[in-house]
């Protein structure tokens, strides 16, 4: 599953659905848990390269791809975030029987671990299993879990403590919405790089950002943006939605349109940021819905409190089922966010923000 | 030996004056330059050795953090018992009957446990949570008590250091004073860089220090050095002890702060083999050090934590061996000038 696919050359590409779709399903198949970046961010540098002005890789493993303004004294940096690590496990011990316990890596809900199979970057695939004896908690403890990945001994393992791995599930379609691993966030990064292909000139410098560890702290948001010093950082990403039965209070709801960022558990959005946003939309004729989540976070904050203090924003994908391995989003929300950051990117940001 | 003085010393969070003393008197003649900053941190620099040095080096961090658990006086009830708030993460459980010493005169103190002739039966089998416990100094008065205390003075566990069993030491503090005698054990060598060494403040209520020491410092990696969890006596199941006594220095490959360095770790291993060094990995995804912050400084630092195993951490008496603490002075000897060419890129 780790395997790098071809990449199309050309330097114009449509955005038509079909295409938009390939590049999810390759950048959703690349592994990636957060720490273990390589494989994907590989395909990420595949997928930009020919579309970027200049590519680096800082010290934490942030792919940085940068499309210059023209030329002009009162250019701005803007930053686009979006984080390159997926949900994982890693391996914490391996019993005499060859059984991985593990930890973690993100934000998983413990019923949704049960019966998953786990796959590592070498290939070795495990299956989730239960300590059966004095179940009597209906409640999934994580630390009651083990990884069986077939030994019958830890040097039949293959896998080391401190190896992480990822969760099985590729893309399957029905109609405009897919269901897919690691969507969180391939997703926002998919945006990305469509935007940076589609975006021919730019009034700004755009410092496109794949960032590592998103799920385990916003760390590589936090130092990209130190490094970067941008002028606006927004953060893109996917967002809980709110529309499924019983669902907590919410009204981020699939096929509405990209969510713009107003509140979150960590962030509060200026509201010249959130005009500016509703703004672009407007502009780009895409519909679009007002996010305000009581749970969870984004990179946002990570960027909005380094150095001085930054100018920063959100737009989010909804996405259904988040925190397990196979969350259900429309990639029409998907496309119209391309949309609204193209219509963002086209003006100036100084005049945009007058 | 230092590391004698220095878990004798007292520190708690936020007071770590006493401490930063003891180690300054004792670096002073072994690093080029030293500085206090606005918290407290000691920072210093050893530069690189004439001979030997390259152009383009790297620049080292060496971090260890001074201060300790303990004990805060908040409040002195009317009979003269004194309230506290813990400092840093102490166990309600090892509370009750220890003896602290109370501010600079070490006024001695001892938690109050009623005898078990008193107890009901529910009332055994029940945590004391420490809002509901008192320091004794044996004072009949509030005013008896505040001649000798005051509002504000920290308390530390009253336990002198000693040597026990077969090369093992015990004593309070040793997180992370083991730490800190390393570091300063390491920078009595040359290197062929810049090495700041740095002992930083308030690591136990969250890491204070070294997340202001890390904006001014401007490195190419990080080592913290850490007394970590040994949790090695038999459990009912198989599952890892976090690190066992007498193994060797623990390598932190992740931790909830940390993703540490695959450069670093692939380092300090090959070195640990070449070297005939023990040393074990610590179980990943527990506890939390200062790396967790000094690799997120600027624009990000490579970052690992090398740790002495200690059993009974954020108790009144810690253990180690001398033997795991050689070992780790070997490795990081080892394993630090290997640093001179700069780690390969990320790519």
């Amino acid at each position: 599953m780790a395997k790098r696919t071809t990449v199309p050359e050309k330097k114009s590409v449509d955005a038509d659905s079909s295409e938009f779709k390939g590049l999810v399903a390759r950048l959703t198949a690349a592994f990636g848990p957060p720490g273990f970046e390589a494989p994907i961010r590989a395909q990420i540098r595949d997928e930009v390269q020919s579309f970027a002005d200049e590519l680096r890789v800082d010290v934490l493993g942030n792919l940085i791809a940068v499309k210059r303004g023209r030329a002009n004294s009162a250019r701005k940096k803007i930053l686009l975030a979006a984080h390159m690590d997926e949900l994982g496990v890693m391996i914490t011990h391996i019993d005499q029987k060859g059984f991985c316990r593990f930890a973690p890596l993100g934000e998983i809900e413990p019923l949704a671990l049960l019966g998953q199979r786990c796959v590592f970057k070498n290939g070795t695939v495990g299956v989730i299993g239960r300590e059966r004896k004095k179940a009597k908690s209906k409640e999934i403890e994580p630390e009651r879990l083990y990884l069986d990945v077939g030994a019958s001994g830890p040097s039949e393992a293959r896998v080391s403590v401190g190896d992480a791995a990822t969760f099985f599930g590729e893309v399957v379609e029905t109609g405009n919405r897919l269901s897919s691993r690691a969507v969180d966030n391939r997703l926002g990064c998919a945006v990305l790089i469509q935007t940076l292909r589609e975006l021919h000139a730019t009034a700004d410098d755009v410092y496109f950002v794949f960032t590592v560890q998103g799920h385990t702290g916003k760390r590589g948001a936090t130092t990209a943006s130190f490094g970067i010093q941008p002028d606006f950082a927004l953060a893109v990403e996917v967002t809980e939605a709110a529309d499924t039965p019983e669902a907590e209070i919410g009204s981020i709801a699939l096929g509405k349109g990209v969510a713009i960022k107003i509140k979150d558990e960590t962030t509060l959005v200026s509201s010249r940021v959130r005009e500016l946003l509703i703004e672009s939309a407007r502009r780009a004729r895409v519909p679009y819905q007002l996010e305000v989540q009581l749970h969870g976070g984004t990179e946002a904050e990570a960027m909005q409190i380094s150095r001085g203090g930054n100018l920063v924003g959100g737009v989010s994908i909804p996405a259904r089922y988040l925190h397990t391995p196979l969350p259900i989003v429309d990639v029409n929300d998907a496309q119209n966010t391309i949309q609204l950051l193209r219509a963002l990117l086209a003006e100036p940001l100084e005049a945009q923000l007058e | 030996m230092l590391l004698e003085k220095l878990s004798n010393a007292r520190g708690v969070s936020g007071d770590e004056a006493r401490v930063r003393e003891l180690i300054i008197d004792a670096i002073s003649d072994r690093v080029d330059e030293y500085r206090v900053d606005s918290l407290g941190n000691l920072i210093t620099l050893k530069r690189a050795a004439t001979r030997g040095a390259r152009r383009n080096a790297p620049t080292v961090l060496l971090a260890a953090h001074m201060d300790e658990v303990g004990l805060l006086i908040v409040h002195v009830e009317a009979d003269g018992r004194l309230r506290f708030s813990k400092v840093g993460g102490i166990d309600d459980r090892v509370l009750p009957s220890k003896v602290f010493h109370i501010g600079e005169n070490k006024i001695a103190g001892v938690i109050g446990m009623k005898p078990r002739h008193g107890l009901k039966a529910a009332e055994m089998d029940k945590v004391i949570e420490a809002d509901d416990l008192s320091l004794d100094i044996g004072a009949h008065s509030r005013e008896d008590a505040l001649s000798v205390v005051q509002i504000g003075d920290y308390a530390t566990f009253a336990t002198e250091f000693a040597r026990i069993g077969n090369g093992l030491v015990r004593g309070k503090a040793l997180d992370d004073r083991a730490g800190c005698a390393l570091l300063v054990d390491l920078l009595s060598e040359e290197y062929p860089f810049d090495l700041y060494g740095l002992f930083t403040v308030q690591e136990e209520v969250g890491l204070r220090g070294a997340r202001v020491a890390a904006f001014t410092l401007d490195v190419d990696a990080a080592f913290v050095l850490e007394a970590t969890v040994c949790d090695d006596s038999p459990k009912e199941k198989d599952v890892s002890p976090t690190t066992r006594l007498g193994y060797g220095p623990a390598i932190t490959l992740a931790d909830p702060t940390l993703m540490a360095d695959p450069r670093l770790v692939k380092l300090l291993i090959a070195t640990a083999s070449e070297n005939k060094i023990p040393y074990q990995v610590k179980q990943p995804m527990i506890g939390g050090t200062d790396a967790g912050r000094l690799h997120l400084a600027r624009e990000g630092v490579p970052g690992v934590a090398v740790s002495v195993p200690t059993r009974y951490l954020h108790s009144p008496a810690a253990l180690l061996s001398l033997r795991d603490y050689r070992n780790t002075l070997r490795l990081m000897r080892a394993t630090l000038p290997r640093l001179a060419r700069g780690l390969t890129p990320v790519i």
